[in-house]
């Protein structure tokens, strides 16, 4: 088959995003953490590919270490809510209709009622904002998403006739979970992940503008918005390049999960959207 | 239906309980002693002993649970500690702002997105769908604060339409109030709009191809008379529990929302709770919202089984 435009393009966009995050860890053109008053709000162009902000810091150099604070927070969350959603969707569907299916799904329902921005909040009140409040709030709400994934995908495949077979081979419901129905709903898992991970990426965004997430001096895209916000009517430029990163990753993930979608499971493509 | 409907009260009831559990244990567990907060570093112990029985802190971690949770159900929301006014008139306040900013952009994003989805769908594999999912495709990816931020260069620096941020109030009247409320609700709605004509959408193309849908055009209907007559209404449905899911997620983006305009809602509320250390107004704001949430969705429900007998079924 061939390969989808969409998961082309959206692999490039991520990619050349992971690209400048990985390159961040060992070279920026410049440092973020001195500060330059007398070169403030250089244009683009020149030592300073895309300009200064407000306080003399290289753009670009920001832009890379934002990269990487974002994708890490969305991708560790990510990561929570698959390594703890994905065993308790199985399980739930392991069990089906006994009182355990039934405390699982309803906690799940709890955890849905906190949307990612109220779980910030209440950890912000508790221990204070940091980049691990934001990839835990946003893990944390991960974790009904996958598990009803999960859940769902797994129930159907329990009626099929190489479950029966597998069951009658004497294997345990949860050696059955993981030797049978993982691999069987690991391709839904991966577009679900990169659905998540899009979402992570905005919620990061949202989370650091109104400073629950990365402090400073850490740079993250966010906060660079909200930094922005003031000198947006003067500098627009300024709002510009933080916001185009933000809408080029997400965009580039959301044309990845699509791609995937498609190349992955050709019967999804209408169903899902 | 009465069956379906007590159940679903029922565990709506436990989610409620289950959740002001969480709400207080979370808040509970802060390290630091309000009352020495409040009264800063000279404070004397008497002063600090006297402060804690005002505010009720010493009493016992399930009396405290009762008397908020009693209260809230009351319409009791504590005392603010800094503000020293009952925390249910803050609330009564803020809300006059965040709930209609959230309604206002549910009601925007419907209207923008089902016709939308419905065209899409009707023009399904042509330049304009493909053009219409493109649009979708960016506008769930722009970041709504941000967008806001445009909005407001856009309508309230260069064309003077809108004002710029901040809110009259109601007493101004409706239409200025309005007026104050359009563009964070135009902010707020744009991505949901676009998530929500995609699923319309796909919701018409599903029926689309259902039988009933053959069989109305076999007796001579045209694709357009079949899809006003007998489509667009089956494609409701999922459509419905989407615009349920997303007056949760509007309400909770109304925080964020609230900080680009300086509009004075819940979120600031919130915002201003965390800064000065008044945890009864957090705890309870945040109750608030998980309730909006939970009662929602229970509503969602109900309707749902109310339009389709077979989702009575448990």
């Amino acid at each position: 088959m061939r390969t989808p435009i969409q998961l082309k393009i959206g692999a490039l966009l991520t990619g050349l995003f992971l690209a400048a995050a990985l390159v961040s860890l060992f070279y920026t053109p410049h440092s973020v953490t001195g500060v330059n008053i007398a070169g403030k709000l250089a244009p683009p162009g020149g030592a300073h590919l895309l300009g200064t902000d407000h306080l003399g810091r290289d753009l670009l150099s920001m832009l890379m270490i934002g990269a990487r604070t974002s994708i890490a927070v969305a991708l560790v969350a990510v990561g929570i809510g698959i390594a703890l959603g994905v065993p308790l969707g199985l399980a739930a569907a392991a069990h089906r209709g006994t009182w355990a299916d039934e405390v699982l799904m309803r906690g799940n329902d709890l955890i849905f009622a906190f949307p990612s921005l109220v779980i910030a909040i209440l950890i912000t009140a508790v221990a204070g904002p940091s980049a691990l409040n934001a990839i835990l709030a946003i893990g944390i709400f991960n974790i009904p998403v996958f598990a009803r994934v999960a859940r769902g995908a797994a129930l159907s495949l329990w009626t099929r006739d190489f479950i029966l077979a597998a069951r009658v081979a004497g294997k345990s419901r949860a050696r059955i979970s993981a030797e049978h129905i993982l691999p069987n709903i690991a391709n839904l898992l991966v577009v679900q992940g990169t659905i998540q991970f899009s979402l992570g990426i905005l919620a990061e965004a949202g989370l650091s503008y109104v400073g629950l997430g990365a402090q400073p001096p850490t740079p993250s895209w966010g906060r660079m918005l909200a930094e922005s916000q003031t000198l947006f009517y003067s500098n627009p430029g300024l709002a510009m390049f933080p916001a185009g990163c933000i809408i080029l990753t997400v965009l580039g993930l959301n044309l990845m999960g699509d791609g995937l979608r498609d190349l992955l499971d050709p019967r999804l493509r209408r169903a899902v959207s | 239906m009465i069956r379906f409907a007590a159940f679903r009260l029922l565990s709506l009831c436990l989610s409620l309980l289950a959740a002001s559990l969480v709400v207080f244990c979370v808040i509970e567990v802060i390290p630091g002693d309000t009352a020495s907060f409040m009264l800063g570093l000279n404070a004397s112990p008497e002063a600090e002993a006297a402060l804690r029985s005002e505010l009720g802190l010493d009493k016992g971690l399930v009396a405290r649970y009762l008397a908020w949770a009693g209260g809230m159900l009351t319409g009791d929301f504590g005392t603010s500690y800094t503000y020293r006014v009952p925390v249910a008139d803050l609330v009564a306040q803020r809300i006059l702002v965040s709930l209609p900013l959230a309604l206002y952009a549910l009601i925007l994003s419907t209207l923008i997105a089902l016709p939308v989805g419905l065209l899409a769908a009707a023009l399904r594999g042509r330049a304009a769908d493909y053009g219409i999912m493109g649009i979708t495709q960016l506008g769930i990816a722009v970041p709504n604060f941000w967008f806001g931020m445009l909005l407001v260069l856009a309508f309230a620096i260069t064309y003077r339409i809108f004002p710029a941020g901040g809110f009259p109030g109601w007493e101004a009247g409706f239409g200025p109030a309005m007026r104050a409320l359009t563009l964070p609700a135009v902010a707020l709605a744009l991505p949901q709009a676009s998530i929500l004509a995609r699923v319309m959408r796909s919701s018409v193309i599903e029926t689309l191809d259902a039988d009933f849908i053959r069989t109305a055009r076999a007796k001579g209907l045209s694709e357009g008379q079949a899809i006003r007559r007998h489509a667009f209404r089956n494609a409701l449905i999922p459509v419905l529990t989407i615009i349920g899911l997303q007056f949760s997620f509007l309400l909770a983006g109304a925080i964020i929302i609230e900080n680009v305009f300086y509009l004075p809602g819940l979120g600031r509320l919130i915002f201003q709770g965390i800064t000065q250390r008044d945890l009864i107004v957090v705890e309870s704001v945040v109750m608030l919202l998980v309730f909006a949430v939970i009662t929602v969705t229970f509503l969602v429900d109900i309707a749902y089984a109310l339009v389709d007998p077979r989702l009575r079924r448990r």
